[in-house]
């Protein structure tokens, strides 16, 4: 034990230290990773996803463990992300070569010079919810007036402030919320910010101390921002524009990325379950429900596709994202983007090359018969 | 051998202290706890915000998650605390050679101790949410032959930073601790640079360095964590806490468990870092506190 540990120590120290002393100069020669990678019969591929590995992006890991990046040619690692990761500005800076981030956000990067590109809106609709307890009396964006909104900040915030906005309510107190429901059970949010396939579900998997049951959807009021039509385009995959433009091979790779996610996500589509496995065994501690919710929950914001295929950016979608990055103002008066983001910002070439390929294999892209599951949540999660 | 037992005795009846305290304050503490108009002095006593110690300790042996085949929680733990522990190590060593190069080099030469000293104060004022990131990139650009980076190489040089700081002054301050008359007794042997530093100012340092690796221990670990959760690495204890935070209000004991790891892993380290000081015993005559 102290041998195994001395030994393994120091080796990590000689090779800390010698990544330390190179680092400089290597640096300067990363540009020539896709150059390296001919003689390997794939292609390296680096995913960055927003947050940790969970269901939210089921699509990947299916296509992962069912071996589609690998049919495309691709040797695609995905990477979670943690508290401070910021996925727009890794794929801006050239560390990874695909991220996941919502779309408001990465308005917000563009402006601010990152020169990246939407090539597939996966997420059709927005899953983020305001949840309120039945008996507090909220249930429309009016009556959010004079009440303590939970939210967790850091560009997650746009469409509450966008619904607030619309609806003339300014006499609000915002709350920053944790990665967790307590401040909302214990009192002190009324109405907190929630997703439908992840906090809400933290909810229905709490012991409600009146019954001592589990909570019940009847036990509260919901505020979605779909409903509201304050909804903004959320999980997209992000490519470099540069690249894109110049780089004919990235395009080409992009492609295929895209096709093999989409078989990913077709397959989340088909094989809930399974996909739910998939996911917790790609290192996820979420319990199985709540991860089956997940995925189920998931799949109800991509399927079916009215876009005319999943990935395809629907423009009037793209154009009313814009439009609130443009107006919204938050509580210190500060709005997204100040004009209206460049050409470059999203792009449905790539995606309608990918679904053209997969029509001809037969794979149906749209899911027009898709009926959700319907998943009974255990304590906990589990 | 008595002394031992009588420290370890000691050390449980901390532990239970802490249990009792926390019973305790839960027994007899405001359901609501208290609050000075907005700010929150004391926290509530519910079984949400504080689940019973019994509680958290009975999470333990159950399964993670209800997955067929999950490991008990605290297999769980131990596996995350012992990934961070290797980390910590790695940043804690990083951190004291660096460190201790930095007060070389600053006691070696007056020019760089004005130069470097004001930016070694200056560093530990940089927030760590903003290095992480940073790090994090530069180490995904590396690649040099069959040597990737890896993720843990991130947290262990964020770690370090936090830990080479306490090394760095605690280490100068030491080196420049001899009296005059034992420099000037050196001089007068002809001493050189060298076997001055070797027979005179690191023996005397001695009493100021292990109280500042003591603290670069502390730094480790509390480092290795924070930039776990920061860079989002899968695997430590730092990523158990940001995952299990998920779980709060649906199983509220779960959430204690990878504390416990780190609490674990503090003790640890402190305990291994406070076996560097035996050897060295005949040095530590009168050891300051850093």
């Amino acid at each position: 034990m102290r041998i195994n540990s001395g030994i393994s120590l120091r080796a990590g120290l000689v090779g800390t230290l010698a990544a330390v002393a190179l680092a400089g100069c290597a640096s300067t020669t990363s540009d020539d990773d896709d150059g390296g990678a001919a003689t390997a019969d794939l292609t390296p591929v680096t995913l960055q996803l927003q947050w940790l590995t969970q269901a939210q992006f089921a699509g990947y890991y299916a296509a992962l463990d069912q071996g589609y990046y690998e049919e495309e040619g691709l040797d695609v690692s995905i990477l979670p992300s943690g508290g401070d990761v910021v996925p727009q500005d890794a794929l801006a800076n050239g560390e990874v070569d695909y991220a996941i981030a919502w779309v408001p956000k990465v308005l917000g990067s563009i402006e601010q010079g990152a020169q990246i590109t939407d090539v597939a809106q996966v997420f059709e609709r927005s899953a983020t919810l305001q949840v309120s307890f039945a008996d507090a009396g909220i249930d429309s964006v009016a009556e959010l007036d004079g009440k303590k909104i939970g939210s967790w900040g850091y560009g997650n915030e746009w469409e509450l402030f966008a619904g607030l906005n619309r609806a003339g309510v300014t006499d609000v107190e915002i709350i920053q919320q944790a990665f967790d429901m307590n401040a909302f059970l214990a009192g002190d949010i009324d109405a907190a910010q929630a997703m439908t396939y992840n906090e809400y579900a933290q909810l229905l998997e709490s012991e409600n101390p009146e019954t001592g049951d589990l909570y019940q959807p009847e036990d509260f009021s919901v505020i979605d921002w779909n409903e509201e039509g304050t909804a903004m385009l959320q999980d997209a995959i992000w490519a470099d524009a540069t690249r894109l433009a110049d780089d004919e091979e990235y395009a080409e790779t992009t492609v295929k990325f895209l096709k093999a996610s989409i078989r990913g996500w077709v397959f989340a589509r088909d094989n809930p379950e399974e996909t739910a496995e998939i996911v917790t065994a790609a290192g996820s501690t979420l319990g199985a429900s709540h991860q089956l919710w997940m995925t189920n929950e998931v799949n109800k914001l991509i399927w079916p596709s009215t876009t005319g295929g999943i990935g395809m950016v629907d423009p009037a979608a793209w154009e009313a994202t814009v439009e609130m990055s443009l107006e919204t103002s938050n509580e210190t008066g500060a709005t997204i983007i100040s004009t209206e983001p460049p050409s470059t910002a999203y792009s449905n070439t790539y995606i309608e090359q990918a679904l053209a390929e997969l029509v001809e294999d037969g794979v149906d892209v749209t899911g027009d018969g898709f009926e959700p599951l319907s998943v009974t949540l255990a304590a906990g999660g589990s | 051998m008595r002394r031992r037992l009588a420290d370890l005795g000691l050390g449980v009846a901390a532990l239970l202290g802490v249990a009792a305290t926390w019973e305790l304050y839960k027994l007899l503490g405001p359901e609501q706890g208290w609050s000075v108009r907005e700010v929150r002095v004391l926290p509530r006593t519910t079984d949400l915000a504080m689940p019973h110690v019994w509680e958290m300790l009975g999470r333990l042996p159950e399964p993670l998650t209800g997955a067929p085949g999950a490991v008990p929680l605290w297999v769980a733990v131990l596996q995350a605390s012992g990934f961070s522990l290797a980390v910590a190590l790695v940043s804690w060593v990083l951190g004291v050679v660096v460190g201790f190069c930095f007060a070389v080099g600053m006691q070696r030469f007056a020019l760089v101790e004005a130069a470097v000293l004001p930016l070694v104060v200056l560093s530990q004022t940089v927030p760590l949410i903003a290095l992480a990131p940073l790090v994090k990139g530069w180490g995904g650009r590396v690649e040099i032959g069959g040597f990737a980076w890896q993720g843990w190489m991130s947290v262990a040089v964020i770690a370090s930073y936090l830990a080479f700081f306490p090394v760095a002054v605690g280490a100068l301050r030491g080196l420049q601790s001899p009296d005059s008359i034992h420099r000037e007794l050196m001089r007068a042997y002809g001493a050189g640079w060298w076997s001055t530093l070797v027979r005179l100012r690191l023996p005397a340092s001695v009493p100021y360095v292990l109280p500042a690796i003591r603290l670069a221990g502390a730094n480790a670990v509390v480092g290795t964590i924070v930039a776990e959760v920061s860079t989002g690495l899968p695997g430590g204890v730092g990523r158990m806490i940001l995952e299990f935070a998920n779980f709060a209000s649906s199983d509220p004991a779960k959430p204690w468990a990878p504390l416990l790891g780190a609490v674990l892993l503090g003790l640890l380290v402190a305990g291994l870092v406070s076996l560097v000081g035996l050897p060295l015993g005949r040095y530590r005559r009168a050891e300051v506190t850093a």
